[in-house]
């Protein structure tokens, strides 16, 4: 028995039962979300170290032998993403002490974070595929909520797409299980990719991949299905906002990894091709996007589009390099996005607005704010030493290796575009003098005073400290990567792992 | 009879991807709807459709004489359909939410968040 790798859905699903119960006591709600995430990243350290020392960990629901049950596994990608999820959800929970708005808290929003964390924390340790859909359902009905928080115009708008594209996705999800099952009469993953090897008709096995190709590219926004997450993104509060570019793609990227690397492996030259070409699109359409944009979290949202792309590429081309470079841009961008997105909601906090054109003059008063934009920015457009270059690097010289070297120059230009669109910003909104029709310009001078001002900086910080560390201390985090890769090209271990009953 | 409710499957995947394509927003809820009848049905037809004998081991043996029922795919219907409720239950409050705040049901005039 392994209680490590049940405390990440433990713990939030306790938390968010307690914040239920303590509905009228937003104080204690507050105080238990940070206890809670803090303690999801202490349970996800716990995880990754003895993932790493044991290889995986497996635990049987019921005690039912594993095919017949559902299982827990944890393989060293699984347990990485569960302790990003314990960063992100730790950096939030501060953030919104002094960014969530007091209405809001009355109305859930503790317990739906909670009930998020759960969900996401469910589908990257679930071994079993029906499991993986309730577990989505799970994330998806809270980010559902949580969006809608609030009720404005543009929320409403933005949810309906949001909530329309989801549901789509799960139903062609469910319908995917559904003619899996019908064809290897199982729903354990391990068992599944030992089975689908041997089904009458292959064909219909790489047509079901695509279902799920499909269905994990809706949720994952990736080319062409992935209007509804900028339609989207920009309109709840921020936190929320940051909360859900962090962690909810890269759900989706996470089971695209999964499916395809254990289960769908028999048409590798068909499936990873059309892969191949929905990053690269993915990319370019994302970052063109962004460039038409002026609004703050607008552009941000079209980057997390174009970002997907790069790990979408990671897992295209499916090398062992590919699989590394794929694995540590998924670390990279969780932490680098959600800090973006925080500090837009800080220059939101100072002059009132998303808009660029209403913002300017942060620099001269703020420099220090400046930097810490600087940091997350430069890294997302992958300037050395910060943790983007490294992951943008790998990514390239894996497609360069393998003769892809057409989508190797697209990656490259988005790489330049990306730079242009954080310039952009950098030069609106920290650089040029703020426009005279600002009359509230006092704000800035930090003449406001608010609740809990350092509540905002703290998770910035400490976001911006990690990718820092990601760059200049790379070599660790390459390792870590590189024995994730390892396990995702060698479905065989995890098979082993999981029927061969070893671990326990 | 597994070809007749393959047909019916099919049109029900069709019927439903009509009404979401249509600009009403309540009707583009009638076609979620549908959808995750589709993909239930979808998910029941695939299995099987076997007339067995419940899947109970009777008293004393130790294993299943003749054939029985598969009763997974109805304990994964019935999953499916109980979360497809709580979401198209999420999805109704807000359809008449967007209603009111937004004043139409036509989805063509929600661009707001569109560029």
């Amino acid at each position: 028995m392994n209680p490590e790798l049940v405390l990440p859905i433990l713990i939030p699903l306790t938390a968010g039962a307690l914040s239920l119960a303590f509905w009228r006591s937003i104080k204690l709600q507050r105080v238990l979300a940070v206890i809670a995430t803090g303690l999801l990243l202490a349970a996800g350290i716990w995880l990754l170290r003895s993932t790493i020392a044991h290889g995986f960990l497996v635990v049987e629901m019921g005690s039912w032998p594993a095919p017949f049950s559902i299982v827990l596994v944890s393989d060293v990608l699984g347990a990485i993403m569960i302790v990003l999820t314990g960063i992100i959800g730790l950096a939030i929970a501060i953030y919104s002490l002094a960014s969530t708005p007091k209405g809001h808290e009355k109305f859930g929003y503790y317990p739906l974070m909670h009930l998020l964390l759960a969900g996401v924390a469910g589908a990257f340790l679930t071994g079993d595929i029906f499991n993986l859909f309730v577990w989505f359902e799970v994330m998806l009905l809270a980010s559902f909520a949580l969006l809608t928080l609030g009720g404005e115009r543009a929320q409403m708008e933005g949810a309906i797409k949001y909530v329309t594209l989801n549901l789509f996705s799960s139903a062609i999800f469910l319908s995917a299980v559904g003619l899996l099952y019908g064809m290897v009469g199982t729903l354990n993953m391990a068992d599944i990719a030992q089975k689908v090897n041997s089904v009458d008709d292959p064909g219909m096995v790489t047509v079901v991949s695509l279902l799920f190709m499909v269905s994990f590219g809706i949720k994952a926004a990736a080319f062409p299905l992935f209007f509804w997450l900028p339609a989207s993104y920009h309109t709840p509060q921020v936190a929320v906002s940051a909360l859900f570019a962090g962690l909810l793609t890269k759900v989706g990227v996470y089971a695209l990894y999964r499916v395809f690397t254990l289960i769908f492996t028999q048409d590798v030259a068909y499936t990873h091709t059309i892969l191949l070409w929905a990053a690269a699109f993915t990319m370019l359409t994302g970052v063109l996007g962004a460039a038409a944009q002026f609004e703050f979290r607008r552009i941000l949202s079209f980057h997390i589009v174009s970002q997907i792309g790069y790990m979408l590429l990671g897992l295209a081309l499916f090398t062992p390099l590919a699989l590394i470079g794929g694995v540590f841009y998924i670390m990279h961008h969780i932490i680098v996005k959600t800090n973006l997105f925080l500090v837009s909601g800080i220059t939101y906090r100072l002059l009132g607005s998303y808009e660029l054109k209403d913002l300017g003059g942060v620099y001269r008063q703020r420099p220090y704010l400046a930097l810490l934009f600087l940091i997350p920015a430069l890294s997302l457009a992958g300037i050395p030493p910060l943790s983007g270059f490294f992951a943008k690097f790998i990514v390239v010289r894996a497609s360069l290796e393998a003769s892809e070297y057409v989508v190797s120059a697209i990656a490259l230009l988005v790489g330049l575009l990306t730079l242009y669109s954080m310039i952009k910003i950098w030069a609106e909104v920290f650089w040029k003098k703020l426009p005279d029709h600002i009359t509230d310009a006092s704000r800035l001078n930090g003449e406001v005073k608010d609740r809990n001002n350092w509540a905002y900086y703290v998770p910035v910080v400490g976001l911006a400290a990690c990718t820092l560390i990601i760059g200049l201390y790379g070599q660790p985090i390459y390792a870590l990567a590189e024995t994730a890769a390892d396990q995702l090209m060698n479905p065989q271990l995890y098979i082993e792992a999981v029927l061969g009953g070893q671990s326990k | 009879m597994e070809t007749l409710m393959a047909y019916v499957v099919g049109l029900l995947f069709t019927a439903s991807i009509y009404m979401m394509l249509r600009r009403s927003i309540v009707k583009l809820v009638i076609g979620l709807i549908i959808l995750s009848n589709a993909a239930n049905l979808l998910i029941f037809v695939v299995a099987g459709l076997t007339r067995g004998a419940p899947p109970l081991i009777p008293e004393g043996a130790s294993e299943i004489a003749g054939s029985v029922a598969d009763p997974l795919p109805q304990a994964l219907i019935l999953t499916a359909i109980v979360i497809a409720f709580s979401v198209l239950a999420f999805a109704v409050v807000l359809i008449r939410r967007a209603y009111e705040v937004v004043g139409t049901d036509d989805l063509d005039k929600m661009k707001d968040t569109d560029t």
